[in-house]
């Protein structure tokens, strides 16, 4: 009897213990523990929380309550932290004794992969994947890369060997020599598929002459590729064509998700030499394009002008001088200073330049629609807080016609002594 | 000796109602043949494999042509060896052809298959051919974004033409009824490649969702909200006009916009 009794745990309470804990003028309060944490278990054994004891005093002073439960360090909070620090190193993939390998041959534009080369690597490493994981195959993609290298996002991008051509035989139009560069590959390295863009940066013609030569029949415009089935496009567009996947395939875009979950190795690949060839077109260089003539639409750079222009003649001027096709925001075309055929925006055209220059436009959403594409955008404005400053890369803030002036002198001056050089390398 | 150009014409497709017509590859294709003819005193052969009896082939012939060659071919059979034989019994020395057909497999690959053949250059997407002189010619490359790169290539060679070439004159109903097309016969190889495959009318491709890949609930709903807007850039506020302008133009300078 006297053990049961012994057994069962009586509670004790202090009042004046009690009391004093909930007194915080006591002088006594802070000897007294009870409560430190923010859930105790109470005298009846229900759970009590404490909302003065929850969260902590933040730097300045103000009480934070954590409410992500630990995870705000992988949360990167906020821009004070450096984003720089937090980026995460992505798993390395790697390929040791690949039994296949799949070649894939970007367009590179620019020395960068572009968003198709990007899908292809992607599209590439689907077909290197061991199915189902019974047969323990593994290929590996390698990349053949004509010219000037630019890109340091290869590694993300999924290649996992290289190999770079960058003789003075590959600089300019070259289809011949390259052609004769993947022949080469192809008798050397046997690999299972032949990866192009089917792109007009030159992917389409380098696939067409290497299937030609090698008297493969290739799947074009193929935008559903597994090991066995490609489905391509037909009749310019109109016809899903299923067939057996052939060896060299040229890809449409967004034929299979890009890369983004792993690194891969990157590994150059020397190659001994190449046979050269004497090509028998003579490449006569890039011909000079009368800037406006070129659709506005497909223009590289643009010089855009809006309602902050008031000296039209000199922003005519200035276009030419830079070499750059005329763009204009709705409310230059409606005054009749520009023609509608040259307004940029939802009502007039989408653009696609690589570099934007808008000149006393403030940005409606309707004219943003219109230069979503374009890579870099740069922005001369009177007034710093308007959205076309938000969006640009540089902004200059100042009166229109100064800078516009300035950049005349600039481009003039390039020009001329850019005409002197070529004279003296004449003499 | 004057010049031979033959040009190789195609059924094209109306992309929206789906009607058979004139290639605009192929119409451009001639065109310029038509243009040469003019200015180098040569003479063009407008050459189609397929069926004779194709109302298309008038639309091609109204342009302006006194009379056709067709090779007899069915819809199975392959064009490539018999026109690969046609030229090389003939002495052209140009070839020319559009980008891809408007119909069938649309690959192509026929300017590819008949300059391997052959032997001769292969100009891929020519905009004009500016000048022929002692056997070589000058030739405008039409590239992306409106540019354009000059080559020289000895005769003979197979070129395809763009869409930037100028673009087909009218055609005239009366003429094309009254050109003359003389059909050949030619031994047919059937595609046998072909008969394995499958076709059905094209299926809408999916679009590519943004996804998001988030951790936490706030990051997703960050993803959600935000302005897509990127990070601001450079702004340069109090820098005098010059300065300003000079880091304009060194940007420009930079993305290679000013040669």
């Amino acid at each position: 009897m006297s053990g049961e009794t012994n057994s069962y745990e009586i509670v004790r309470r202090d009042p004046r213990a009690e009391w004093i804990a909930r007194n915080r003028l006591h002088p006594l309060h802070g000897t007294i523990s009870v409560g430190e944490e923010a859930e105790v278990r109470g005298p009846s054994g229900l759970i009590r929380k404490n909302p003065h004891k929850v969260g902590f005093i933040g730097p300045n002073g103000i009480k934070r309550i954590d409410r992500l439960k630990g995870n705000a360090a992988a949360a990167a909070t906020g821009r004070r932290s450096g984003g720089a620090a937090q980026e995460v190193q992505l798993p390395l993939h790697k390929v040791e004794n690949p039994d296949f390998s799949i070649f894939v041959v970007p367009d590179m534009v620019g020395g960068r992969l572009t968003s198709q080369d990007k899908d292809i690597l992607g599209q590439a490493h689907k077909l290197a994947r061991s199915d189902d994981g019974e047969s323990a195959v593994q290929g590996v993609v390698v990349a053949v890369v004509f010219g000037e290298l630019k890109d340091d996002s290869l590694d993300t991008a999924g290649v996992d060997r290289l190999i770079h051509l960058d003789g003075e035989e590959y600089q300019g139009y070259c289809p011949e020599q390259q052609l004769t560069a993947l022949v080469h590959l192809d008798a050397t390295y046997n690999p299972q598929n032949w990866l192009f863009p089917d792109s007009v940066h030159g992917g389409t013609d380098l696939g067409s002459r290497l299937a030609a030569r090698l008297g493969e029949r290739p799947a074009v415009q193929a935008w559903q590729v597994d090991k066995k089935t490609t489905v391509c496009r037909g009749a310019s567009g109109s016809t899903d064509i299923s067939r057996p996947t052939p060896r060299i395939l040229l890809l449409a875009e967004e034929c299979a998700d890009p890369i983004d979950e792993t690194r891969h190795e990157v590994q150059p690949i020397e190659l001994g030499s190449v046979p050269r060839v004497i090509s028998r077109m003579q490449d006569m260089g890039q011909v000079s394009v009368d800037p406006n003539a070129i659709p506005l639409a497909e223009a590289e750079f643009i010089l855009s002008a809006g309602n902050g222009i008031h000296n039209w003649d000199q922003f005519h001027e200035a276009a030419e001088a830079l070499g750059a096709t005329e763009g204009a925001s709705r409310v230059a075309v409606d005054d009749g200073f520009m023609p509608r055929f040259r307004q940029v925006g939802a009502t007039g055209t989408w653009v696609t330049a690589r570099v934007y220059i808008a000149v006393g436009i403030s940005g409606a959403i309707q004219h943003m629609q219109g230069i979503g594409q374009c890579d870099k955008v740069i922005a001369i404005n009177t007034d710093a807080g308007c959205d076309m400053v938000k969006r640009a890369a540089l902004s200059a803030i100042g009166d229109s016609e100064e800078i516009l002036a300035e950049l005349l002198k600039l481009a003039r001056e390039h020009k001329a002594g850019q005409s002197e050089g070529g004279d003296q390398n004449a003499a | 000796m004057p010049l031979n150009i033959v040009s190789l014409v195609s059924v094209g497709r109306h992309p929206q109602s789906g009607r058979e017509r004139r290639a605009e590859q192929d119409g451009r294709a001639v065109e310029l043949g038509m243009n040469l003819e003019a200015s180098q005193s040569a003479s063009m052969t407008v050459l189609h494999a397929g069926r004779s009896v194709e109302p298309v082939l008038r639309n091609y012939a109204g342009m302006g042509l006194p009379s056709l060659e067709v090779l007899e071919l069915s819809e199975q059979d392959d064009a490539v060896p018999s026109l690969a034989q046609y030229l090389k019994a003939s002495d052209a020395d140009i070839v020319l052809t559009g980008v891809r057909a408007e119909s069938g497999e649309s690959s192509g690959m026929v300017p590819y298959l008949l300059a391997e053949e052959l032997g001769w250059p292969l100009v891929p997407r020519i905009a004009d051919i500016v000048s022929i002189n002692n056997g070589v010619a000058e030739i405008l490359l039409a590239l992306p974004r409106g540019q354009r790169r000059s080559l020289s290539v000895p005769l003979p060679f197979v070129a395809s033409v763009d869409n930037a070439a100028p673009a087909p004159r009218q055609s005239a109903y009366g003429p094309g009824m009254r050109a003359s097309i003389d059909a050949s016969q030619v031994t047919a190889v059937t595609d046998s490649a072909r008969e394995q495959w499958q076709e059905a009318p094209a299926k809408p491709r999916p679009k590519r969702l943004k996804v998001v890949k988030a951790k936490t609930a706030a990051d997703r709903f960050k993803a959600a909200t935000a302005k897509p807007q990127g990070k601001a850039g450079k702004v340069m506020k109090n820098e005098s006009a010059q300065e300003q302008a000079q880091e304009i133009f060194n940007l420009l300078l930079e993305e290679k916009v000013i040669k």
